[in-house]
């Protein structure tokens, strides 16, 4: 019997589910190192010297990455399971994610470390809130039933939003804060309305459940899919099956799509993103860009491509217009930008037009194309922002295009530096940036989506016109005299290191990456093993 | 791993001596140019090894190596060398050391060497893979080079050009990647094979396709080429480009990068696409005798000399062009062969207009006069070059233009008629813009004008003893081409079943002639 039909059958005694404490470990560590610092620092703050913080940070995030690897190995022994009665689910997929997202914590902790000294903003709230919204985005990330995936987003959303309006001496940060809030929370309104309905028309809140109730008709829409074959046994009869032209359930799917939209910023849901990447600091967006992007495409596959696969003939064309209208309006809009961090922001919703070209193609190659792409995505903003951190200047002020004036023949390191991520971010050959938009065309390709292969790849080369800006400011053009000397601190200059080495490496030889992403299945599984 | 490793020291020597260069330290600035010219003749030595171990009896890849690299999207690193590819390298590995001694840069010397030394190394790696995808990555990632070369060394409107450069470019391989991935995928889904890039086995399945996909791809690819040739209309960024460079970038602009068009449409376009081809054949022909046609006029009304050149080159490689889809022995030969001798002859001419620019700060034509009086040693190699791009009987030029008109006339007869009229252009533009420069009586800022200093004429010798040895005696190229060519031919008929028309083709007598001289230029060792 099914646990969550033997919950249901079962409810006026108390039913503890079992628990496979395991998968779970990487949640806990995340969470707990968030609390176990608040109470460190409140309690002992005083003697604590100031990079212990940053260092505690880094260290939670290496320890999720450490306790996640067990996690793999398992499933890739034993296969995809959930625990707790079904709501969070144990797949490689998963995995994938939160360990992109202890990565983000750590090279964000980094980066942070010496903005936050500049800035005089020191304290450990930056940290807290920072594992605490990675930790909402791992439960995002592995949530197997929507309320939880909307409690995961919730947590991720809150800290972010306070995040975001950190800076406290300054005006635009505030805005941005209380902009991104309201249209969060207006977006978060939208998905919890989508998962009221869903409920309504499918009778449950469990991904793999619903799934199961759209197999009378599902089973052609992942012919070539692996996965289907797995969702497709064991359909428990007495199930209702779901009729194509659910309204309920079609409205329900757009009001989801509204609310993840908002969250990896794609057109129409993208207009907070300029402003509150101009607006948040630096480091926050840095993070914004990396692990709230892929958090929210994580829940998005999860909820698309694991639960509503069989009805893949209906958001397939939203996915499609989704990522035309980002490609295009990210691109282009960029281009008119003088300040470098609303370009980043552009180019970040145009690179999300490109992931749901992967999403589109609704095919396991589809999912891979997507993971490599975040993984690939988070190293280049990550160190993006990273730069920017470093030449915006006391005052976080400094994010005009002029502001990179000339920085070749000031710091010619950091220059060469932001070159190459600036090349990986247009997909020039040799850097990881390519490979992704390789993998992304490939899936489109392969699913004969080839007009969005070539509208994605048009919409490539209008990008690379911005990134080249950027680059001809840099190295073409002369610094002015009164340029301030730039320092760099040794957080940002080691977190910049190695995205650049990570970039440069998997730009060569990107066969370990893809082989992960590859593995890293999306199998929505209602037992337990 | 198996197979020769001459090929991948060829191709990342230079990349070794950019990375030796990148750790010399600023205080010993003046070993920096000694390491480049090293390691760049080193590379050009090899090349000439190549050339002389080179079985020209084998029309198949020779040097091969084939290992694979990304195994799990059946991307291999798959290189090697044919007739068609051979005397490119060549003339890469030639053309960057005499690029190299010849310009210094006025500034970064350092970071100039670097990207003279990448590009090197992106241009042999075009010309050298094997499969699909790395050809991509080295096609693609010569951009970026030349985009620093252009534009931070290059003159006044630099910014502009390189972007330009770059975008252009850029957007004719986007759509290449995507016609790349489709041919991969759906040649796999055809055949029921694994999903490979490997060129010679998707070439020995071209038939699969259908038809219509197959010339969507190819369409796809030829966009790519098309920009890089560049063929009229999409040759906009040329002119730009090729006047705002450094002398060098210029020199290998026009004399290597534009042949990765040109080698692509044979390699990547006849090869992969025999139907295709044949198809749209009278498209690309047509547009190559309007390249021919309008970059000669659009090149007699210049006022500066190196956009001159410049428009001279869009002429020269629409003629390339009509060789190559003449699709038949003649025509391809002529075809390659001319993208050596453009190589030499626009590269030789790019340096002399570098050389008259360093001494007059000018490249206005109006601004210059009687500089025969001032710089005689200049003013003749201007001359052999120049005749050598009009294309003179007894210099190369005249080798390759004889032999593509001679296919182009047997494939497309009215098309050869109207190109041959480019050749009396060629005359006119380059003649007129010799006797203006050149002749007359010197006013007082061309008066001193010195002449050719020692490592300038040094430079000039290799180039200007190649056009009139390969004028005189094509043979050794032609000899080693043909293998390849006529493989080439016979691989596009078996596919496809379509018949090349060829000289021989024709009833008897009508083309005596023609064949004569043929033989008097290339075949007089094959018994004709």
């Amino acid at each position: 019997m099914l646990p969550v039909l033997a919950e249901a059958n079962s409810l006026p005694q108390a039913n503890i589910p079992d628990i496979q404490w395991l998968p779970l470990i990487p949640h806990i560590v995340m969470a707990g190192a968030a609390v176990v610092l608040l109470t460190i620092v409140s309690v002992a703050g005083r003697w604590l010297p100031g990079w212990f913080a940053s260092a505690w940070t880094a260290a939670a995030g290496l320890a999720v990455l450490a306790t996640a690897i067990p996690v793999w190995i398992r499933v890739d022994q034993e296969g995809e399971s959930s625990t707790i009665a079904g709501s969070i689910g144990v797949d490689q997929f998963s995995v994938f994610i939160i360990v992109l997202l202890a990565c983000s914590v750590v090279l964000t902790a980094l980066v942070a470390d010496g903005f936050l000294h500049r800035e005089s903003l020191d304290g450990p709230a930056f940290y807290v809130l920072l594992m605490l919204s990675a930790a909402g985005g791992i439960t995002m990330a592995s949530a197997n039933n929507l309320i939880v995936l909307f409690l995961g987003l919730e947590i991720l959303s809150l800290a972010v939003y306070v995040l975001v309006a950190m800076h406290l001496r300054r005006a635009e940060s505030q805005e941005a804060g209380i902009k991104y809030f309201v249209l969060g929370a207006f977006a978060s309104a939208f998905l919890l309305y989508g998962i009221a309905l869903v409920y309504g028309a499918t009778g449950s809140l469990n991904l793999a459940d619903i799934r199961l109730r759209q197999g009378g008709w599902f089973a052609y829409a992942g012919s070539e899919s692996s996965s289907t074959d797995a969702g497709m046994q064991g359909v428990p009869e007495g199930v209702a099956m779901l009729s194509a032209d659910n309204g309920l359930l079609l409205a329900g799917m757009a009001m989801l799509l509204v609310g993840f939209g908002f969250k990896v910023a794609a057109v129409p849901f993208h207009a907070w993103t300029p402003d509150v990447y101009q607006g948040a600091p630096s480091p926050v967006v840095s993070y914004m860009a990396a692990g709230v992007k892929a958090a929210g495409f994580a829940a998005l596959l999860r909820v698309f491509f694991g639960g509503f696969l069989g009805v893949a003939d209906d958001w397939q064309p939203v996915m499609f217009g989704l990522a035309i209208a980002s490609l295009a309006v990210g691109s282009m809009l960029a281009i008119v930008q003088t300040d470098v961090k609303r370009i980043l922001a552009y180019s970040s919703i145009s690179h999300a037009g490109f992931i749901l070209v992967g999403v589109q193609a609704a095919t396991d190659d589809g999912v891979a194309s997507v993971l490599f792409y975040l993984a690939a995505y988070a190293a280049m903003a990550i160190g993006s922002f990273a730069v920017i951190t470093v030449v915006s200047g006391p005052g976080d002020e400094g994010t005009g295009l002029d502001s990179l004036r000339g920085l070749a023949a000031r710091r010619p390191l950091l220059a060469a530096a932001f070159t190459v991520l600036l090349l990986s971010q247009a997909g020039i050959p040799f850097t990881v940036g390519f490979w992704a938009k390789f993998e992304v065309i490939t899936a489109a390709v392969d699913a004969r989506s080839f007009w969005l292969a070539v509208i994605a790849m048009l919409a490539a080369v209008v990008a690379a016109f911005l990134y080249l800006r950027i680059v001809v400011t840099m190295f073409l053009e002369s610094p002015d005299a009164d340029a301030p000397r730039l320092s760099i601190p040794r957080g940002p200059a080691v977190a910049v290191v190695i995205v650049v080495l990570f970039t440069l490496a998997f730009g060569i030889y990107p066969e370990p990456l893809l082989n992960l992403a590859d593995d890293a299945w999306l199998n929505l599984r209602l037992h337990a093993h | 791993m198996g197979g020769s490793t001459v090929l991948p020291v060829i191709i990342f020597l230079p990349l070794v001596g950019a990375a030796a260069i990148a750790l010399i330290a600023p205080s010993r600035a003046t070993v920096l140019k000694p390491v480049a010219v090293a390691t760049s003749a080193a590379t050009g030595a090899l090349t000439l090894w190549l050339m002389g171990a080179f079985d020209k009896n084998d029309g198949d890849f020779q040097f091969t190596q084939l290992t694979e690299w990304i195994g799990s999207a059946g991307i291999s690193w798959h290189v090697g060398v044919d007739g068609i590819s051979l005397f490119l390298v060549v003339l890469t590995g030639l053309l960057f050391p005499i690029a190299i001694v010849a310009c210094d840069p006025p500034h970064d010397a350092k970071a100039y060497y670097i990207w003279m030394l990448v590009l090197e190394t992106g241009c042999l790696g075009v010309f050298l893979a094997l499969d699909l995808v790395l050809f991509f990555l080295f096609f693609e990632v010569v951009l970026i080079p030349m985009y620093f070369l252009i534009g931070k060394w290059g003159h006044e409107n630099r910014k502009y050009a390189a972007t330009k450069f770059f975008l252009f470019t850029m957007l004719g391989s986007a759509l290449m990647l995507v016609g790349m991935l489709t041919l991969a995928l759906l040649t796999a889904r055809e055949t029921g094979g694994a999903v490979t890039f490997n060129l010679i086995e998707l070439a020995n399945s071209a038939g699969e396709l259908p038809t219509i996909t197959a010339r969507w791809i190819f369409l796809s690819f030829v966009l790519a080429f098309a920009v890089k040739v560049p063929l009229f209309p999409v040759h906009t960024w040329l002119p730009d480009a090729h006047t705002e460079a450094p002398t060098a970038g210029s020199v290998i602009l026009a004399g290597v990068l534009l042949k990765l068009g040109t080698y692509g449409l044979v390699r990547f376009g006849l090869y992969l696409f025999p139907e295709a081809s044949q198809y749209f054949a009278p498209l690309l022909f047509t547009l190559g005798v309007i390249g021919i046609l309008y970059g000669a006029v659009v090149a007699t009304m210049q006022r500066d000399l190196k956009r001159l050149v410049a428009y001279s080159s869009v002429a020269h490689l629409g003629f390339i062009v009509l060789g190559i889809f003449s699709i038949n022995t003649e025509g391809i030969e002529g075809g390659l062969l001319q993208m050596v001798n453009h190589g030499l002859s626009t590269g030789a001419l790019f340096l002399l207009v570098g050389f008259i620019y360093e001494r007059r700060h000018t490249r206005q034509i109006s601004e210059m006069i009687g500089l025969q009086k001032a710089a005689p040693v200049l003013a003749a190699v201007f001359t052999v070059v120049m005749l050598s791009s009009v294309g003179l009987p007894g210099l190369n030029g005249f080798v390759g233009e004889f032999l593509i008109l001679a296919g182009a006339f047997v494939a497309h007869r009215w098309w050869a008629v109207v190109a041959a009229a480019g050749v009396i252009l060629a005359a006119l533009y380059l003649l007129w813009a010799y006797q203006r420069v050149f002749h007359g009586t010197p006013d007082d800022a061309n008066r001193s004008m010195p002449d050719l200093n020692w490592q300038e004429k040094l430079v000039m010798v290799p180039l200007v003893g190649l056009i009139v040895f390969l004028g005189v005696y094509p043979k050794p190229v032609i000899e080693r081409m043909e293998p390849s060519v006529n493989a080439l031919i016979e691989h596009m008929e078996e596919v496809e079943g379509i018949e090349s028309p060829t000289v021989g083709d024709r009833p008897e007598g009508s083309f005596e002639e023609l064949r004569k001289l043929k033989a008097d230029y290339g075949d007089e060792g094959e018994g004709h």
